[in-house]
């Protein structure tokens, strides 16, 4: 795992909460574009685009026209195009893991943190174990000898991989609620732990696992793109914003819109998902429940 | 102090161990026969033999494995089919390499972190701070191979530094300031990450730190602000700094490896992905026991180095 996934999370937990600020206006743009972007990549094969495997020997390096919005690149396929489906595989991978991720580590993490006792001892201990162990390094381990590569068993593993942070982030997240009134109320009153947990627990660690989602999948799309430059990505010619970046280098002189067009699509959706996880997680000021 | 050193030190010991039974299970993962798999479809009788008493294949599995931890706690960490060349001399070669990308990176990294999360942490939300903390929280986007590339179009093809490019590596014997040109790029394109990292966890720090009593009462005694800022208020806010510090560095020994293969700098990284690609598994294999076991290794030290700056930590 990338290891900014490690020191956002440490970030959440040491920065001190600051005034409580409306979402703004650049939140809801930050919204527009991953709203844009994932709506593309679901319809990428309705959309009026070019074919993102067509090489056109007639066009080839040509920078942004009308015809090409963002050009061709060195066999004449279109950028546009290319990045547009190029996304399915950045966005599937990045949620997918996530949902893999959360899926074992969020109910873990709740569950150990509501019951204590033995079991939260031992499932802790395991997990510290666990991420003592550099993941990134883990991740591309088994995918080099897991062959051959596609991309849910990249997922797979990268989400597998993310349990351990996960179940910390949730597990700190649930302690700090577990020991409120209204839980200990809810106790008295012998609501059962089923209805504590779903009723009372979720709804207020939500907001600290949504912006922490948000800022893994970041991490994870930009993961994938490690990933494809260490060629255990996705095969070409399918292209993902990884290995779209990774081909320009050869005609990096030629032709530096192949670079920067792909590197651009990128980071703008990195930037949104970061923006809108850290302006939630300021919003809903989780640190001032922090234990 | 000493109870919590021996525990830390159980605990290290433990995670060693698993690392170490994640890696043997590597080679398990392979599809179909392993010696086949490892040696090429033309595996001599030979090579075979010696693949069947490096990992002890004919036993049961968890003889297998102390046949293999045996191996390598006596420095043989067997020798590579495809270029002959024992794994343990390509490690010790390639790993002063990451070392010093390593070094140059967090130098660079802290010397622009600490003075500019200082300046920061004087007027919170102030034009500077806000210009810094936009800045880096930009920077916390961009991956490093985009860095890297970004690096190589300007310095390197429009200001036309030498040794900066792709495939331009020069050995530090060879010509010590054709290395230091041939690491620049490495080096900053790591120093970035780190950077945004430090000065994010330390300015927050800082902020926190300056609002306490004993500042109050330093700066009414009639104190310097740099004299204040640099005595009393760095050494309480650098425990987390410390701590982002031992995660990252750790981090950057698996970060390097993108960065190095970008730039062909021969570093571990490199070697790692090079043998991916000509499924040289018993290298990828003793890259990937190393590397773990060097990140562990890291973190172990900083947690004594946050002790030593802040002795309250063990005595919880």
């Amino acid at each position: 795992m990338s290891n900014t996934f490690l020191e956002l999370e440490e970030l959440a937990l040491v920065e001190k909460p600051e005034k409580k600020k409306p979402l703004g206006p650049l939140f809801w743009i930050c919204v527009g574009w991953i709203v844009l972007n994932i709506f593309g990549a679901i319809f990428a094969n309705v959309l009026p685009l070019q074919n993102p495997l067509f090489q056109d020997y007639g066009t080839i390096n040509a920078g942004p026209s009308l015809h090409h919005l963002f050009g061709t690149d060195d066999i004449g396929r279109d950028i546009f195009s290319r990045i547009v489906f190029g996304s399915r595989v950045s966005i599937t991978v990045g949620f997918g893991s996530m949902v893999i991720g959360f899926g074992i580590g969020a109910p873990l993490g709740m569950l150990a943190a509501f019951r204590r006792g033995r079991f939260d001892t031992i499932v802790t201990t395991f997990m510290y174990i666990l991420l003592a162990f550099p993941a990134i390094i883990a991740t591309i381990a088994v995918l080099s000898f897991w062959t051959p590569r596609s991309v849910f068993k990249i997922i797979l593993v990268i989400g597998l991989a993310s349990v351990p942070l996960v179940y910390r982030v949730i597990r700190t997240a649930t302690l700090s609620v577990a020991t409120k009134d209204y839980v200990v109320a809810a106790k008295v009153q012998g609501a059962t732990d089923r209805r504590i947990l779903m009723k009372e627990l979720l709804p207020n660690i939500a907001p600290i696992g949504i912006s922490f989602l948000l800022i893994g999948v970041a991490t994870v799309i930009a993961l994938e793109g490690t990933l494809a430059f260490l060629g255990l990505s996705v095969v070409v010619p399918t292209p993902s914003w990884g290995n779209m970046i990774n081909e320009s280098r050869t005609v990096l002189q030629q032709n530096p819109w192949l670079a920067i067009f792909p590197s651009l699509a990128l980071c703008f959706f990195l930037l949104s998902l970061n923006f809108i996880g850290d302006r939630l997680r300021s919003h809903f000021d989780v640190t001032e429940v922090k234990l | 102090m000493l109870r919590y050193v021996i525990r830390r030190i159980l605990m290290l010991i433990g995670i060693i161990f698993v690392i170490s039974i994640g890696s043997f299970f590597l080679i398990h993962l392979l599809p179909g026969n392993i010696t086949a798999v490892i040696e090429g479809p033309g595996a001599s009788p030979e090579n075979q033999a010696k693949l069947y008493k490096l990992l002890g294949l004919n036993r049961p599995i968890y003889e297998q494995y102390f046949v293999w931890i045996n191996n390598i706690l006596h420095g043989n960490l067997g020798t590579s089919f495809i270029s002959q060349t024992s794994v343990a001399t390509t490690i010790g070669n390639a790993l002063p390499i990451d070392l010093e990308m390593m070094f140059l990176s967090q130098i660079l990294a802290f010397a622009a972190a600490i003075p500019m999360a200082m300046r920061s942490a004087r007027k919170p939300d102030g034009i500077v701070d806000r210009f810094f903390s936009a800045g880096s929280f930009t920077m916390l986007s961009v991956p490093p191979f985009i860095v890297v590339i970004l690096l190589v179009l300007f310095v390197t093809y429009k200001l036309g530094i030498p040794h900066t490019g792709p495939s331009s590596y020069v050995s530090l014997r060879a010509d010590w300031i054709g290395n230091l040109e041939s690491m620049a790029l490495p080096a900053i394109t790591l120093a970035l990450g780190s950077f945004v990292v430090y000065f994010r966890v330390l300015r927050s720090d800082l902020i926190a730190t300056l609002q306490e009593e004993f500042i109050t009462m330093a700066r009414s005694k009639g104190i310097s602000q740099r004299r204040i800022m640099w005595r009393h208020a760095f050494r309480p806010s650098s425990v987390a700094l410390l701590g982002a510090a031992g995660v990252n560095i750790g981090g950057l020994l698996a970060g390097g490896f993108v960065v190095q293969y970008l730039l062909n700098i021969p570093g571990l990284g490199y070697t790692l992905i090079t043998s991916i690609n000509t499924d040289d598994y018993l290298l990828v294999q003793g890259i990937v026991l190393v590397v773990s076991v060097g990140v562990v290794l890291i973190n172990f030290i900083f947690d004594f180095i946050i002790n030593i700056v802040d002795p309250r930590i063990s005595r919880e």
